[in-house]
């Protein structure tokens, strides 16, 4: 029978969504050779957009891709081992050959998994190494999609997984989950990994373009995988908000930019046109989380207190509608546990909208004398707000200047240029 | 906005005729929480394995269709823009947090409830 090549190419997506990291990880364990998994497994899934449409799509996708990366690791292994036949790389067909077929229910595959994420976001590595390498490996991504997320080219990429998977190789790095007294700290790591992969795909630094949706995508689905593996630890109110968190703000994706791709604020959104079905699964997620938390005894982590925070806006029926009181109360908390400059700046946003411009001012004023957020556009372009609604429009005027000139991409200072514009001399409003 | 139905697979359905409130607090909670949210479009408990009547062309029995140790005890319909989300919601169920059973996801072709006047 054929197969509809619709169906069939949505069958490998799907499978690629589910299986990658689990064929991945397992590949790695056995052979030790990231390249080589790695590119086993984009073997068998090009070999599947080929074959699944003319034979018809495998009863069990899983394991069909299994055998045939596996198989192609072995022959690769082969053909390389033929000259020197060394008694490890005898051993690793050995073992791979063993290797069973199916998938789902090997019940070692999601500790493979595991194994692999925590190999990826190790410490030893530096940040920028530990998002990439997780992208590429974990999430399957090209070496070239992972260049064009962050802008630059393949060749500087390719050269830093490189130098990545060599630094796990030469340091030793183990490929195993950390032992317990570890673990805390670890998966914490994962989730600031994570955070800032979406992060890096919501507001992209640099760059004409405000959103970088193939980063977003996978900081989401690569969370949901976190999740289905950390199911009963202690992090998983965390992981569960983190994903809240993330799809809150993914929510709005749509209604960011207008249809000249400038910058439109939280408060000017089209609210009608909200991700409902996104906002539903972060409410559940977040009441998991908290419902998790309250009978686990665990304090709210950073990440519950932000979605938390998230909820607020989205819940709301329009900007004035927000409660500000409870913003601003949770942005106190969110400062108690990890104390920061720009939790600062936002608890005194949410309080210029809960109090009024003069009592906000007055802590973003404090907060300017500190000088901790010398350089982030994001204090001035506040007070500007502030003050332009205190009709103080010549203060504002300066501060939306220098707030542009620090403005990171350019559809922020094109946002900036047009507040300039409407408080600049000469204008009415 | 595509919907998902998850099937619950369990032991035995918490939902006896007379089942005391208390030992359904968390599958209320969870019920609760996802209707709030908007999720949920739909929800059915089932009662338990023994009130359970299968019928082949050849023979009416009592018990569940499928002789296995786990069995259908109930199911709910959800909204998700993907597969991927449905799965995430899936996973907050009790069933799978407690480990006594666990869910199925299955995209909805089409359907709905039929009688306009319910």
């Amino acid at each position: 029978m054929v197969t509809a090549p619709t169906d069939a190419q949505a069958a490998v997506e799907m499978a690629s969504a589910v299986e990658t990291a689990r064929i991945t990880a397992t590949l790695i364990r056995v052979t030790g050779d990231w390249s080589l998994a790695e590119d086993c497994v984009q073997d068998a899934f090009a070999r599947a957009l080929v074959d699944w449409p003319v034979r018809g799509i495998p009863r069990n996708t899983g394991a069909w891709l299994t055998t045939v990366a596996k198989n192609r690791a072995i022959d690769r292994m082969r053909s390389a081992a033929s000259e020197k036949r060394a008694v490890r790389e005898l051993a690793i067909l050995t073992e791979l050959e063993e290797l069973p077929d199916g998938s789902g229910g090997n019940p070692g595959a999601d500790d493979d998994r595991l194994r692999l994420i925590y190999t990826c976001c190790h410490p030893a590595l530096p940040l920028d190494a530990r998002v990439a390498l997780t992208l590429r490996t974990v999430a399957g991504l090209t070496t070239g999609e992972i260049a064009r997320a962050f802008l630059v080219s393949e060749a500087t990429m390719s050269k830093r997984l490189v130098r990545a998977r060599a630094k796990i190789r030469n340091a030793g790095i183990p490929y195993r989950v950390p032992p317990p007294e570890l673990i805390s700290e670890r998966t914490a790591g994962i989730l600031a990994v994570l955070y800032l992969m979406f992060n890096e795909g919501y507001s992209a630094t640099g760059g004409a373009t405000l959103i970088r949706e193939p980063l977003v995508r996978e900081a989401i689905r690569l969370t949901r995988l976190l999740i289905g593996l950390l199911g009963g630890s202690p992090h998983e109110p965390e992981a569960l908000a983190l994903l809240a968190l993330m799809l809150f703000h993914h929510a709005r994706r749509g209604t960011r930019t207008d249809a000249a791709g400038d910058l439109v604020t939280l408060e000017e959104q089209d609210r009608g046109s909200w991700d409902r079905a996104a906002i539903g699964e972060a409410m559940a997620l977040l009441a998991a989380a908290e419902h998790m938390g309250i009978s686990r005894r665990s304090r709210p982590g950073s990440y519950r207190i932000q979605a938390a925070i998230a909820a607020c806006h989205m819940t709301a029926p329009d900007a004035g509608g927000t409660d500000f009181a409870k913003v601003a109360l949770l942005y106190d908390h969110l400062g108690q546990i990890a104390p920061s400059p720009v939790i600062e700046l936002n608890r005194a946003v949410a309080v210029a909208m809960s109090q009024g411009p003069e009592a906000g001012l007055a802590l973003i004023d404090r907060l300017e004398q500190t000088r901790s957020l010398d350089g982030y556009y994001l204090l001035p372009a506040a007070k500007a707000d502030l003050l332009r609604r205190l009709g103080r429009r010549t203060e504002a005027y300066r501060e939306y200047c220098r707030a542009r000139e620090l403005a990171p991409s350019e559809v922020e200072r094109r946002y900036l240029g047009k507040r300039l514009a409407e408080t600049g001399p000469g204008s009415s409003s | 906005m595509p919907q998902f139905a998850i099937l619950i697979y369990a032991d035995e359905s918490l939902h006896a005729v007379r089942a005391a409130e208390a030992e359904l607090e968390e599958n209320h909670q969870h019920a609760k929480d996802l209707s709030a949210s908007g999720t949920m479009s739909l929800a059915y408990a089932l009662t338990p394995r023994a009130n359970a009547v299968s019928i082949r062309r050849d023979s009416t029995d009592a018990g569940p269709f499928v002789q296995a140790d786990q069995f259908v005890a109930g199911f709910y319909v959800v909204d998700a823009p993907d597969l991927n989300s449905a799965v995430a919601i899936a996973r907050l169920n009790p069933a799978v947090r407690t480990r006594t059973g666990g869910v199925e996801v299955r995209p909805v072709h089409s359907g709905g409830i039929t009688a306009n006047n319910k």
